[in-house]
């Protein structure tokens, strides 16, 4: 019964995600990434990895599709944005998400509620080895990360900058 | 604690499954915020066969090659969003089609 979990997690990211590359409309289809990213954190607490699920929706879902919004609802500036943004959150278009989380919803419920019968076996492998495994034979992997992270914020802080390329006295 | 066994071929083919929609959605999508979902599809695929093969075999490598690509997924999205900035404000347009001047 509780490998029935995984099969539907499955199958709500399969479907949120067909949705998100057939959306016409960005913050629509950001809303159903969420619900992709979720069902995936699902499946990482269902194969043992509760620290890498806990990552997933708060890195995944928390900021990098944060990001993502920041910069739909940016480039809206100064266009009509208020009816725009009426039209995308109309409330039928809620619908859809709100039943895929709440399958979700649904499983999570079922496991703290009835405590999941899981079968043997399978271990979990907790943030205590992660962390030990992550300082200890990874530790160059980590500055090597923090140094791309280090490059990234360089780079987008260069991209960003609103005149890029153009002469300093054409600046308002 | 005890979590179910999900055979692990089923958890690839899901991660093969999810990494080929986004491939479809990197070849079909024109629109560049489309375009970066799909790659952000792909990397989450990627981190979810990681996964699968950590818990395969009860090891944390799995879920710190997870966190790495996190740490990629986060700095490429970070430059990329400036590179759709810098798009929108060129071209006035997010079409990944009108930036191919280098085609000649």
């Amino acid at each position: 019964m509780a490998l029935a979990l995984f099969y539907v997690a499955a199958a709500v990211a399969l479907a949120s995600t067909v949705l998100v590359i057939t959306r016409r409309n960005a913050a629509h289809a950001l809303i159903y990434l969420v619900v992709s990213l979720l069902s995936i954190a699902v499946i990482f607490f269902l194969l043992g990895a509760p620290f890498a699920a806990a990552l997933e929706i708060v890195i995944y879902a928390g900021a990098i599709v944060v990001l993502f919004l920041f910069v739909v609802m940016m480039l809206n500036l100064g266009r009509r944005s208020a009816e725009r943004e009426r039209l995308w959150l109309r409330p039928g278009m809620w619908i859809g998400p709100a039943i895929l989380v709440g399958v979700l919803l649904l499983e999570m419920l079922y496991v703290i509620v009835l405590d999941a019968p899981g079968t043997t076996r399978g271990t979990v492998v907790g943030p205590k080895e992660v962390g030990t495994a992550l300082f200890g034979p990874y530790l160059l992997a980590v500055e090597l990360a923090a140094m791309l992270l280090l490059a990234a914020l360089i780079g987008a802080y260069h991209l960003g900058r609103r005149y890029l390329g153009d002469r300093r006295e054409d600046l308002p | 604690m005890t979590v179910p066994v999900i055979p692990i071929e089923h958890v690839l083919a899901l991660a093969a499954a999810l990494f080929v929609m986004g491939l479809v959605g990197v070849l079909v999508r024109r629109n560049v915020i489309f375009l970066l979902m799909s790659l952000e599809i792909m990397m989450n695929a990627c981190g979810l066969a990681f996964i699968a093969a950590g818990a395969k075999w009860g090891q944390p490598d799995g879920q710190i090659m997870f966190m790495l690509i996190l740490a990629l997924a986060a700095a490429e999205v970070a430059v990329a969003l400036g590179l759709v900035l810098q798009l929108e404000r060129r071209f006035d347009s997010l079409d990944i089609d009108t930036a191919g001047e280098l085609s000649g």
